[in-house]
């Protein structure tokens, strides 16, 4: 993994939220301010505009640079979460690009997301999808399976995270303070994550070709 | 949905740019980051600063000046604003005597603010302001929400802050006036976000929501209307069942429109207001009415209280010269 491939992702992500737009501004209209969608998008987009500077960069710069940016341009919770998330992975960027230290770096930037959000699983937020994300990679990878399953297995961990904030009770962010009637509805940062996460691992699992080429396609 | 607009993505810059040129004596809007401050600053004295997501107009910007804010960093509509503008804000206008943030208690805003007060090379503080009394504060939630009584916050310590107060002493201040405030909010139609194009809320022609947010997100329950003397005593009980003053306390009274409620029905709910505080034994010695921390249009009103003291009296009744707030000036 190197600076080129993240602005890949980049895109990947803003492809896969653009095609998601308004089924994710629904969910958020139901028990939040509607705002969640046009943050990611506006930070995307802002990343897309800087893809030449990300391309240049190694891994761990090129996510610093592109956590600055997400900071600077997405604001409300998101901003800040996901600033986190690529500042603490590129931080423990790993210099090798093996399973086992892209799973270490994914879990210290969802540990840094943590710590700034002050929240685990089980509030309705996105960390119910990141958090499950992060422990099977780590599984996967210290298991020694091989990419191809860990690229398909880690969309389905999300898909669950994501379809389990449901029945939950939001604890943290604005649909909190809706208590028992925010249950029923799935989280819009919960449901992104698992976009975005599902994309990446396409566009992953396509840049390695071969027999494990994933077409498994977010519904 | 039928709005001024040229394109959405202009909004909040072009209703900048037109605040700015309205308030050109006493304001800078500052770009790329953004934020607006006051042209002529105090040397030496607390830099005050908020800020928030746009849509909540005059909140925040509108309270820039003598006696009140320094600097604001405006977000998009409804969304917090990012720490490289409050680290820009605070570079511009700190003199020496430290940066105050003023911050309402939403999750974005305080992780925002949280990483711009880890960044900047400032000397800073921050008071969270959590007046809302419509939504628990337990363990269970991210806490009271920070609604219209912020703009009390802003007036009083803005006023110790000009009469000479430290860092230290504005926080103390503020922490200590956000304990006396109480607000709550009811909504008889829906805000529409300029992106999203659509009402947040659905409400039927006879319901409103009690206890709304400044989002439009929801509040306590949705009901049917009331008349407005129940609707004011609903607010009230609420809030003076949080704040249980002691009978015969002197209180300052906020009635403030959520944006597209008319001055007339504001000013109907504070006589409402006024008789039943008056009837709880309460003491209303200042009243203020109008549309402070609005929710785009929203038609819909909240009401704030606040238990005052000599010296939170004394720095409310001090002069004020800002584009929403003015007096004694």
């Amino acid at each position: 993994m190197n600076g080129k491939l993240i602005a890949e992702c980049c895109d990947r992500a803003y492809a896969a939220l653009v095609q998601h737009t308004d089924e994710i501004a629904a969910l958020d209209q139901q028990i939040g301010d509607g705002d969640h969608i046009y943050n990611m998008l506006r930070g995307l987009e802002a990343l897309r505009a800087m893809a030449p500077q990300i391309e240049a960069a190694e891994m761990g710069q090129a996510l610093q640079l592109a956590g600055g940016k997400l900071l600077s341009t997405v604001g409300g919770s998101s901003g800040p979460l996901l600033a986190s998330l690529l500042m603490g992975m590129a931080r423990a960027a790993p210099r090798e690009a093996g399973a086992d230290g892209v799973a270490a770096m994914f879990a210290a930037g969802v540990d840094a997301m943590q710590r700034r959000g002050k929240t685990g699983t089980g509030s309705k937020t996105m960390m119910d999808v990141l958090i499950p994300v992060a422990e099977r990679f780590r599984e996967l990878a210290a298991a020694q399976a091989g990419v191809g399953e860990i690229l398909a297995e880690l969309p389905r961990v999300a898909e669950r995270g994501m379809a389990s904030t449901r029945d939950m009770l939001a604890l943290k962010g604005r649909a909190s303070f809706l208590g028992d009637r925010s249950r029923g509805h799935i989280d819009p940062g919960a449901r992104s994550s698992h976009v975005i996460i599902t994309a990446i691992c396409a566009l992953l699992a396509e840049s390695r070709g071969g027999p494990e080429r994933s077409h498994e396609e977010v519904s | 949905m039928k709005k001024f607009l040229n394109n959405v993505d202009d909004f909040l810059t072009e209703s900048l740019a037109g605040f700015a040129a309205a308030h050109a004596d006493s304001v800078v809007l500052h770009t790329e980051p953004l934020f607006v401050r006051r042209r002529h600053l105090q040397p030496g004295k607390v830099a005050l600063i908020s800020g928030g997501g746009s849509g909540h107009e005059p909140l925040h910007a509108g309270f820039i000046g003598r006696g009140m804010l320094d600097a604001a960093c405006p977000g998009q509509v409804f969304t917090s604003p990012t720490p490289d503008q409050m680290i820009a804000a605070a570079g511009a206008v700190e003199t020496g005597g430290g940066v105050l943030f003023i911050v309402k208690n939403y999750s974005g805003d305080v992780m925002n603010f949280e990483m711009a007060a880890e960044s900047t090379a400032r000397k800073n503080a921050t008071v969270l302001v959590n007046d809302d009394v419509a939504v628990d504060d337990s363990s269970f939630t991210t806490g009271r929400r920070g609604v219209a009584g912020t703009v009390i916050v802003e007036k009083v310590v803005g006023s110790l802050a000009e009469a000479g107060g430290d860092l230290q002493a504005c926080q103390a201040f503020g922490d200590r006036v956000v304990k006396r405030l109480g607000s709550m909010g009811v909504a008889l139609t829906s805000c529409i976000v300029p992106r999203a194009g659509r009402p947040t809320l659905v409400l039927g022609d006879d319901e409103m929501e009690m206890g709304v947010g400044i989002h439009g997100e929801a509040g306590r329950r949705r009901c049917k209307m009331m008349s407005a003397n129940a609707i004011t005593a609903e607010l009230l009980d609420a809030i003076l069942t949080d704040l249980s003053p002691a009978r015969g306390a002197e209180i300052l009274l906020l009635v403030n429109g959520l944006g597209g409620t008319p001055l007339g029905e504001l000013y109907l709910l504070c006589d409402a207001a006024h008789r039943r505080l008056s009837a709880d034994g309460m003491q209303v010695r200042r009243t203020l009415v109008g549309n402070f921390t609005t929710s785009l249009e929203m038609a819909g009103a909240s009401l704030t209280v606040c238990l005052l003291d000599q010296e939170i009296l004394e720095h409310w009744d001090s002069p004020v010269n800002t584009p929403a707030l003015r007096w004694g000036a």
